[in-house]
């Protein structure tokens, strides 16, 4: 059924007996042209793509527990194409152009809101920074605005400006930026994808892949074998337990981030604020928590929970840049598994098996770059050649020498 | 998480500074044949494990000396805590 604004109020007639599901339930079928493991943002905006702009039909997501209970759903919803390096501006403008398109495209409310967000300046280096990233940008064909500080006194005036040590002194804006709601993103493509009979089974866990004479047949799973024409790995998180089934070692630590949010509040946060210097950002969602964050707790995790140093570190850090957030109470905080990669970039490419292919590594940059990364990824699974913006992420660019390292510390993942 | 450094026992985690995978101890030779490949491996390629992880963290914030921390990334149980240098000692380390 196509979501309306007249089928809402049909249905609110007729007393809300029409809502079907909004995807189907099926067992697995023998064998598919495409299988995607992994139901999260990447594998289900892969799938949609897949079906819809590269016409694959026989295609089937496999999802361990539920779809959107990873990292989709543990994000801080921000999304923005604020980078610097040739390998990645073309590829996160692309996503957020595809952002920009989605509720139509999808025909789901994914509650898009392009709020802007503002990295904030605090000394005349960081300034040359910020004008170079903003150049960057713009000739990318992204927006970038440079702001004063009066500038900022006029949308932000509740920041601390004259902090000893980060008196705040402008800051690069990108209007076009902003915040999405991450669930309905996995339920919006989730949806699309089924309707063009992608078949997405849930609480179906791969225990193994099928290889002969180096080619993937398909996969094991607990619901048994399914066979396969070409398989798509997009489990970022677990990217190194999955791939570790097929004997690969990647350049990837699994390490845990925290988030947080606050109790609900009156509209007081009106765009997303970045404080590099201080290891914070925080926006405010439209049920009206503050929803902040900071550093990676900075070990090998997979357990889905931090530490509290770091929990110290990122109120340390919102005190500092806005104090007033001291009279919100903390409501819940909650940890992701991030794939952290060696230069701090994703990876999307074949792997050495022939007929499988992998995406991951997208180190806490994954949710902004969900529609992106499905088509890119649909795009290298249907014609077996990565698509245009997507050509710098490969596996063996560290081999190669060709990293793509925005803060440029090297390998080492809990700096990026 | 706790530490139990073995000379200074029990110490906060928020003292030391993590580094990564304790195989970073065996360096390659760089006189062997194979030395692009051996230290592309020991730069980039990780194992990565869920489950049990020598790790080596340094004491920043106490005596600067190096641990290999033996911990469970699933849990963040810590089994094992031995100094660095012991550890590279017995893997034929000089210093």
């Amino acid at each position: 059924m196509r979501y309306s604004g007249f089928n809402v109020i049909k249905q609110a007639l007729t007393g809300h007996k029409g809502w079907k599901p909004a995807w189907r339930d099926p067992e697995p079928q023998a064998h598919y042209d495409i299988i995607i493991i992994g139901g999260g943002g990447h594998g289900l905006a892969t799938a949609h793509y897949l079906a819809k702009i590269y016409g694959q039909r026989k295609v089937a997501v496999i999802e361990k527990g539920w779809i959107g209970g990873g990292n989709v759903g543990r994000n801080t919803t921000i999304v923005r194409s604020n980078y610097l390096l040739d390998g990645n501006v073309p590829f996160y403008e692309f996503s957020l152009k595809l952002w920009e398109g989605l509720e139509q495209d999808l025909n789901y409310n994914a509650m898009v809101s392009q709020r802007g967000i503002m990295n904030l300046i605090h000394t005349d280096a960081q300034r040359d920074a910020f004008i170079r990233r903003g150049n960057a940008m713009m000739l990318h064909g992204a927006d970038a605005e440079l702001l004063s500080e009066q500038q900022i006194r006029a949308e932000y005036p509740f920041l601390n400006f004259n902090d000893a040590r980060f008196p705040i002194k402008g800051g690069l804006a990108q209007r076009r930026g902003g915040t999405v709601r991450h669930d309905a993103v996995a339920w919006g493509y989730a949806r699309s994808a089924d309707s063009f009979g992608v078949d997405i089974i849930q609480n179906c866990e791969v225990t193994g892949f099928r290889i002969e004479n180096g080619k993937c047949l398909g996969v094991e799973t607990s619901k048994g074998f399914i066979g396969a024409g070409r398989v798509g790995c997009a489990v970022a998180g677990n990217s190194g337990r999955l791939m570790s089934m097929v004997g690969m070692r990647l350049p990837i630590e699994s390490q845990v981030l925290q988030a947080f949010v606050s109790e609900g509040l009156k509209p007081v946060l009106p765009g997303v604020i970045t404080f590099g210097a201080g290891h914070f950002y925080v926006s405010q969602s439209d049920k009206g928590g503050l929803v902040f964050g900071g550093d990676l707790d900075g070990y090998n995790s997979y357990a889905q929970r931090g530490n509290l140093p770091v929990v110290e570190d990122v109120c340390e850090g919102g005190m500092a840049v806005m104090p007033m957030i001291g009279r919100a109470r903390l409501l819940r905080m909650w940890g992701g598994i991030m794939d952290m990669s060696m230069d701090g970039s994703p990876i999307i490419d074949r792997t050495p098996i022939e007929g499988l292919y992998f995406n991951g590594g997208w180190c806490y940059g994954g949710f902004k770059a969900t529609p992106a990364s499905g088509y890119v990824f649909a795009h290298l699974l249907a014609k077996d050649a990565p698509h245009p913006t997507a050509t710098a992420f490969r596996l063996d660019r560290f081999q190669k020498g060709r990293m793509i390292d925005e803060k440029g510390v090297g390998n080492q993942p809990n700096l990026h | 998480m706790i530490i139990n450094h073995p000379l200074l026992g029990p110490r906060d985690s928020a003292e030391f500074i993590y580094l990564g995978d304790a195989s970073l101890i065996d360096r390659p030779d760089p006189e062997a044949e194979n030395r692009d490949q051996a230290f592309y491996e020991y730069a980039y390629l990780r194992d990565n494990p869920a489950g049990e992880h020598r790790e080596l963290w340094f004491h920043e914030g106490g005596d600067r000396s190096w641990l290999v921390v033996t911990r469970n990334t699933v849990t963040h149980e810590i089994t094992e805590v031995e100094m660095a240098r012991d550890v590279a000692r017995t893997r034929g380390r000089s210093t």
